[in-house]
């Protein structure tokens, strides 16, 4: 019961796997795989499986069929040798609300047998949490701050993290970013789940996306950027009809300026010559291209699922035309 | 008083001085109407205890004899901590008893209810930030805490009027004096209503209101004991307590009203206190803050039992002390009420034949009627902690727990270890404080040997509750609350199984039938064996269980 076969296994790896909640399929056929030193996005909308897919993996749930390996042993059976080898962040943190957050901390870090005071000192610090409080005066982010503190405090070769910085300000969600480059640095290996895209883009190598249930795509971010569009914005004094002519082009909107016509528009990767040919013919003003932003991916996966589904329940109700509009916000724009 | 300090621009948006309690009438249509249920139930059960202990003083002490017993009783030191100051004891009767021995509990009652409704409706929901929506709306600074003391004024004249009402119908007692008692203890409760109030602007948790407040009642209840203690009737110290207040009316004796002058200016002189203290004081905050605990753990913090040892000791402790002087306090009583049941026996022979006619066989009934009660405490302590494990799993601690290298054998282990030996300890603290009590008075039939024998033969009986719990938490976790259901069901079959005449399967179901009478010298050892069997059966089922099931979070 504890010998794990450890050497080559990767650290997680789930294949085909089920989980049932009487009629209700929260797993259908999900799979998901992490290599060592790896930083795993796990993306998805509320409800599509993935704290299920968690608790799964550190035995709290017993899957219904299909199967799920840490380092190539069973969750369920070996949870406990296993729990040495990893930590997790819940998205949301319950605490003992009579103990401190340090005693808390103290608490979680003793279940695991190896104590650090200096580096519990050194992340207390890092994340501005005061430790002499009582838990039930903590804020929802103190309290993820805790189990953060408790996780990042001992060495371990797993994070597993679901929704970890739900309540963190953009200051303490920066601290906890640097945190998991570091770890990954180390060689830990990481699975993110978040809903939180630009988290996930900060600082996962893959990223796994999951829908009702099952993974939907998979790859690194470079090939799942590949497939999709880019963004332009330019200032132009021709006219910009050609452009919105092209194939490829998609929600082209005009907007009068001083300089010129002002053109944003996105355009399928593949597009991109013809676009840069049309474009210099119309004595271009100014002119700036962003990648596609993890939330563009994410809404155009869901969009074109959604319309796949016809009226899908899933949660993201978005039709896919206005995807592409959608994220004209600081997000692409900033890149 | 706020809008002194205020400068001009603030005065103009703030028109009139009352604007501080806009909204109150809202409030407090919208406070009955939450609490409807809650307030019904308080009202029907005191209305309910008035008129039944009324009918039991009528019915059981009609025959004079057996209430001057009953009033050499109330002389004793344990029958005036327990009753009242003693008034009244020359001619016994049943409005002077309600009033001497009644008034204190119905305080207590009421001032519980006084403690919690203050609390509940002004700390406890700043605390939850449901009344910053409130206060966030067109809606004074004191309206809200005004509006908890106008529904709690209402509660308590409807208690009041009902209870003084159920006194002159079922037993026929006077109309004036009725109503004195009543309007005696409303008032000396309001007293506590007003210290919670103002006690919740000094702390900043609902919780430590509620404590501060309950502590302030128990130091008012010593106060008016040995103050009554020092003089028959009442010392000077008994009037530093509210308690007094209400029973210094001495209604059915020589009825005076102006004691209550003093629950009154009390009230008044503590909610004034209370809002200057409130004008003071942030939204949310409080007078004392809440002070800074450990950064780091104990050394002993270290694995599941420590943390289960650490939840439920202070569960524990207030359970052996409240429970422990509780039995105690009977204890003491048990020589003064051998000799009150054997003389009404003697002159009673409808009672005699009620009890039997030998006096030690009456004591021991007696004892036997407290250790059912005592135990059947106990069992609901074992079921309460033995929910405890459900109570981890479904805030989302235990899954922080079970992501450590902790099993699931070893974390309920953990928690069931604890519970039992706290309730172990709560049984022997319960019989041995009634056989300190009664051996401290003078009763010594039965030694500590005796009382030993009682606390081994109920152990098995209390860790089928346990069990029973941990294996419903095993396999059905939700439905862990029919814990309950058997302690219910002990104590009716317990108390009235045998008036009730009922088939035998009846009693067996019953953990208690197991248990051997109180120092009876019958065989028992098989009883016990399949008590233990049982009750081993249960929680290794649910190991089991509980080892083959989803984590249930949320």
């Amino acid at each position: 019961m504890t010998s794990i076969p450890s050497a080559g296994a990767l650290p997680i790896e789930i294949h085909d796997l089920h989980k049932h909640f009487g009629p209700t399929r929260a797993l259908d056929g999900l799979d998901l795989s992490v290599a060592e030193g790896e930083v795993a996005g796990f993306l998805g909308p509320n409800g599509s499986g993935k704290s299920t897919t968690i608790r799964v993996l550190l035995g709290l749930l017993r899957a219904t069929a299909g199967s799920a390996r840490l380092f190539g042993a069973d969750p369920w059976r070996d949870a406990v040798e296993l729990h040495r080898r990893l930590a997790y962040v819940p998205g949301d943190v319950t605490l003992w609300p009579h103990l401190t957050g340090g005693e808390a901390i103290d608490f979680l870090s003793r279940l695991r047998g190896k104590p650090d005071p200096r580096r519990k000192a050194e992340l207390l610090e890092a994340f501005e949490l005061d430790p002499s409080k009582k838990a039930r005066t903590y804020s929802k982010g103190n309290r993820q701050k805790v189990a953060l503190v408790a996780a990042f405090a001992t060495e371990v070769p797993l994070l597993i993290l679901d929704e970890p910085t739900a309540g963190l300000d953009p200051l303490m969600e920066a601290v906890f970013t640097e945190r998991v480059r570091e770890a990954a640095a180390q060689g830990t290996s990481v699975l993110l789940s978040s809903h939180i895209l630009s988290e996930v883009e900060k600082v996962c190598d893959t990223v796994t996306i999951i829908r009702a249930g099952r993974a939907v795509e998979s790859g690194t971010l470079d090939e799942l950027r590949h497939l999709t569009r880019s963004n332009v914005t330019a200032v132009v004094a021709g006219d910009p009809a050609r452009v919105a002519a092209l194939d490829g082009v998609h929600d082209l909107q005009t907007h009068e300026d001083p300089e010129g016509t002002r053109i944003s528009f996105d355009v399928d990767n593949t597009a991109m010559g013809s676009v840069l040919t049309a474009l210099s013919g119309l004595d271009v003003r100014s002119f700036t291209a962003a990648p596609p932003s993890l939330e563009e991916l994410f809404l155009r996966h869901y969009g074109d699922d959604v319309s796949a589904d016809g009226e899908s329940t899933d949660g993201t109700g978005n039709a896919p035309g206005r995807h592409a509009a959608a994220p004209t916000t600081s997000e692409a724009g900033a890149r | 008083m706020s809008t002194a300090v205020a400068p001009p621009a603030v005065r103009t948006a703030e028109p009139a001085r009352g604007a501080t309690l806009t909204g109150t009438g809202a409030l407090v249509r919208f406070m009955l109407r939450q609490d409807r249920v809650r307030l019904t139930v308080w009202t029907a059960s005191v209305v309910f205890f008035y008129t039944y202990f009324t009918f039991a003083l009528n019915l059981f002490f009609d025959d004079p004899a057996a209430m001057q017993g009953r009033a050499a009783l109330m002389e004793t030191p344990a029958g005036i901590v327990m009753g009242g100051p003693g008034y009244g004891l020359d001619d016994y009767s049943t409005g002077v008893a309600m009033s001497n021995e009644g008034i204190t509990w119905m305080v207590l009652a009421l001032a519980i209810l006084s403690i919690l409704h203050m609390v509940r409706h002004t700390r406890a929901e700043e605390e939850s930030n449901r009344s910053e929506l409130v206060r966030a709306a067109v809606v004074g600074r004191h309206a809200p805490a005004v509006a908890a003391i106008i529904t709690l004024v209402l509660v308590q004249a409807v208690i009041a009027v009902l209870s003084a009402l159920a006194m002159v119908a079922v037993g026929d007692l006077a109309v004036a004096d009725s109503f004195a008692m009543t309007i005696g203890s409303g008032l000396s409760a309001l007293v506590f209503g007003a210290v919670a109030l103002v006690v919740c602007q000094v702390v900043g948790h609902a919780r430590t209101a509620t404590g501060v407040s309950l502590a302030v009642f128990a130091v008012a209840f010593v106060v008016r004991a040995v103050g009554d203690i020092r003089e028959l009737g009442g010392s000077t110290l008994s009037w530093f307590s509210p308690i007094a207040w209400a029973q210094q009316m001495r209604a059915f004796v020589d009825l005076r009203w102006w004691p209550v002058a003093l629950s009154v200016v009390a009230i008044v002189a503590l909610l004034v206190l209370a809002a200057v203290l409130a004008s003071r004081r942030d939204f949310g905050g409080s007078l004392v803050e809440t002070r800074a605990g450990r950064p780091d753990a104990a050394v002993t913090l270290r694995g599941p039992l420590a943390m289960a040892w650490l939840q439920q000791r202070w569960a524990l402790l207030w359970s052996c002390l409240g429970l422990g002087l509780m039995w105690f306090a009977s204890g003491t009583m048990l020589p003064g009420i051998g000799d009150m049941i054997g003389d009404m026996v003697v002159d009673n022979p409808v009672l005699a034949q009620l009890f039997g006619d030998d006096p030690s066989q009456l004591a021991v009934g007696f004892i036997s009627v407290l250790v059912l009660y005592a135990a059947v405490c106990c069992a609901a302590y074992a079921v309460v902690m033995a929910q405890r494990p459900k109570v981890e799993e479904s805030s989302g601690r235990a899954e922080v727990v079970f992501s450590h290298p902790v099993s699931r054998h070893r974390w309920l282990g953990a928690q069931l270890a604890v519970a039992g030996l706290g309730t172990a300890v709560l049984l022997a603290v319960s019989v041995y404080g009634l056989w300190a009590g009664a051996a401290i008075a003078g009763w010594e039939d039965q030694g500590f040997g005796d009382y030993s024998v009682v606390v081994w033969t109920h152990l098995p009986a209390l860790a089928v509750f346990l069990g029973l719990v941990a294996a419903l938490y095993g396999w059905a976790p939700r439905l862990t609350g029919l814990g309950w259901a058997l302690v219910a069901y002990t104590f009716v079959v317990g108390m009235f199984g045998q008036v009730l005449d009922l088939p035998d399967w009846v009693y067996r179901v019953s953990p208690f039938d197991g248990v051997p009478e109180v120092f009876s010298e019958e065989s028992y050892a098989g009883d016990l064996a399949l008590l233990w069997g049982v009750a081993v059966v249960l929680t290794v089922l649910g190991f089991v269980g509980f080892r083959r099931r989803d984590l249930v979070t949320g």
